[in-house]
């Protein structure tokens, strides 16, 4: 850039906007005071302490972390066939399939919420971590799908071709070839839909029965005024793993891009 | 493993995706729609066909009002949203040096959980809030700004923070596209750098604007989080409302047909906006 154009004074603005309001939350919880408004009393890491103490919050986490392991793995297993069809062959209503697989992604979450629902609860299915679990497969499928194609978009097939004229077996192939060169988009795709799990609350809030998962557990506790820094310290926790999280791929993928294709 | 044809590898391997999605959103549609005939009176599933929970929908003027109010609170979002974030996923694509690290910086706090940053809003703007104490302390105000929170202002401000990157990545991705030969030839043939946005860039991101919109209007009319907590008694939406019907009220018929009655709305004013978004398109072109 030559000069800093106002284009450019708008995007730091704008990146302003987006930073903000989030880093309150890390802010006011070191505050001493339980009011979130300045001027800040005082500093204090108590909120954070008091954390561990709370056995509903340790089991809430631990359901969301069971829930996010096996809403990625399967969604990203189902995306992975999904996405290498999607890529590599031609078929009638290939169109619309590649459609379905995004539906998820632009259905108002009340109605996937209420819908789902009332078809557990028809199937005999319970409210329950498994039914949030099967929910969330079908709102990561989306994430998992898009992240999965544009890693085989990058695959060169003629590879593949040259394996099996080698005499070397399908299993193997995918196992010694596809798979080593797709596997930052797996990588990927598994840390995107853990975090699109443990973040999703409408259709944890209305299928997870009795068994809150951390963003229901949260909901519960906002209402009161005096739970507040607890929130604050928790959610800050938070927000600090997705970015790691979101950090830890992106480290992954530029590293094994750097030596792959 | 027996050579099959491509078709047939597609179909077996995409089956797994397209049949669950299929079945998560053909079979509750189904039962939905069978809900929305019966009654409930108290625990009693009434289970004979009736247009009732239809004319009461209806009828209501609250669920006149609230699905109107969504349905404006969405456009409005879609609006401020795709309008602010325009002049971002250009600059991306056009003028920065670093896209990468834009793109990223741009994501990295939508990893971090809605419910959060819809808080986040909520102790901002609050009576006793972020701001006003801010404003306070400079001076600048008297009193707390009482505006600020519970009504559709907050909610159309915080739902537009909340989707931000997703109006600026379809943006980005059609500008992108863009051939910069195109834009070459605009400036030979002796268009300005307005002319040449208006008359090229503008027209050839028509399809990112209207995905952008899409992306954004759908999902905001059904929110439930945000009016919950930052919308107070005058920004309430429909899927409070329906959230009620299968909570507290237990009208889970009712509540199923003010569902369909939403996805219906939606999926109407939706198709509307690609017609004449295509048609506005072709126009320019």
């Amino acid at each position: 850039m030559k000069r800093p154009s106002t284009l450019t004074g708008y995007a730091l603005l704008y990146l302003a906007f987006l930073y903000l309001p989030v880093l309150f939350l890390p802010l006011f919880s070191f505050n001493s005071g339980t009011i979130v408004a300045f001027p800040i009393k005082g500093w204090t890491l108590d909120w954070y302490r008091k954390l561990g103490e709370q056995d509903t919050l340790i089991q809430a986490l631990w359901n969301s972390i069971g829930v996010g392991f096996v809403a990625a793995l399967l969604s990203t297993a189902i995306g992975l066939f999904a996405a290498r069809a999607f890529v590599r062959y031609r078929f009638k209503g290939q169109r619309a399939a590649e459609g379905l697989v995004m539906l998820p992604l632009v259905i108002p979450g009340i109605i996937v919420a209420s819908s789902m629902l009332v078809l557990f609860l028809f199937l005999g299915l319970k409210p329950s971590l498994v039914t949030v679990a099967l929910g969330h497969i079908f709102l990561a499928l989306p994430f998992a799908v898009s992240i999965l194609k544009s890693a085989f978009d990058d695959f060169d097939a003629s590879l593949e071709e040259a394996s099996y004229d080698l005499g070397v077996g399908v299993f193997e192939t995918f196992r010694r070839v596809t798979l080593p060169v797709v596997a930052p988009g797996i990588i990927a795709s598994i840390l995107v839909t853990f975090t699109v799990s443990f973040d999703e609350f409408v259709l944890a809030f209305f299928l997870s029965g009795n068994q809150p998962t951390l963003p229901v557990y949260i909901w519960s506790q906002i209402r009161f005024p005096a739970k507040l820094p607890n929130v604050l310290a928790l959610g800050s926790i938070l927000l600090f793993t997705s970015v790691l999280l979101l950090v830890l791929a992106e480290y992954f993928r530029r590293r094994s891009s750097g030596k792959g294709t | 493993m027996i050579l099959r044809s491509d078709a047939a590898k597609g179909y077996s391997l995409s089956a797994p995706a397209t049949i669950y999605v299929g079945f998560l959103v053909a079979a509750p549609l189904a039962i939905l729609i069978a809900y929305s005939f019966w009654t409930q009176t108290y625990v009693t599933l009434d289970k004979s066909l009736t247009l009732k929970n239809y004319r009461e929908a209806l009828t209501d003027p609250l669920v006149q009002h609230l699905m109107l109010r969504s349905i404006w609170i969405a456009g409005a979002v879609t609006i401020v949203t795709v309008a602010l974030a325009y002049p971002i996923a250009y600059f991306i694509a056009m003028k920065a040096h670093k896209k990468t690290i834009w793109l990223l910086l741009i994501t990295i706090p939508f990893w971090s959980s809605y419910l959060l940053r819809v808080f986040a809003w909520k102790l901002i703007l609050g009576f006793n809030g972020v701001m006003n104490s801010a404003l306070l302390g400079l001076g600048l105000i008297n009193e707390p700004l009482s505006f600020l929170l519970y009504n559709e202002f907050a909610v159309v401000l915080t739902l537009a923070h909340a989707w931000a990157p997703f109006a600026i990545l379809p943006i980005y991705v059609s500008l992108q596209k863009i051939d910069p030969s195109l834009l070459e030839a605009a400036t030979d043939l002796g268009n300005n750098a307005f002319q040449r946005f208006m008359r090229v860039t503008l027209p050839l991101t028509i399809p990112g604007i209207i995905a952008a919109c899409l992306i954004i209007f759908i999902p905001t009319v059904g929110d439930y989080v945000t009016p919950a907590l930052v919308g107070g008694s005058d920004g309430k939406m429909i899927a409070n409302l329906i959230q009620v019907q299968f909570g507290a009220a237990n009208n889970w018929p009712l509540g199923a047909t003010l569902s369909l009655m939403a996805m219906l709305s939606v999926g109407f004013v939706a198709i509307v906006f690609v017609i004449t978004g295509n048609r506005l398109g072709r126009r320019i072109r």
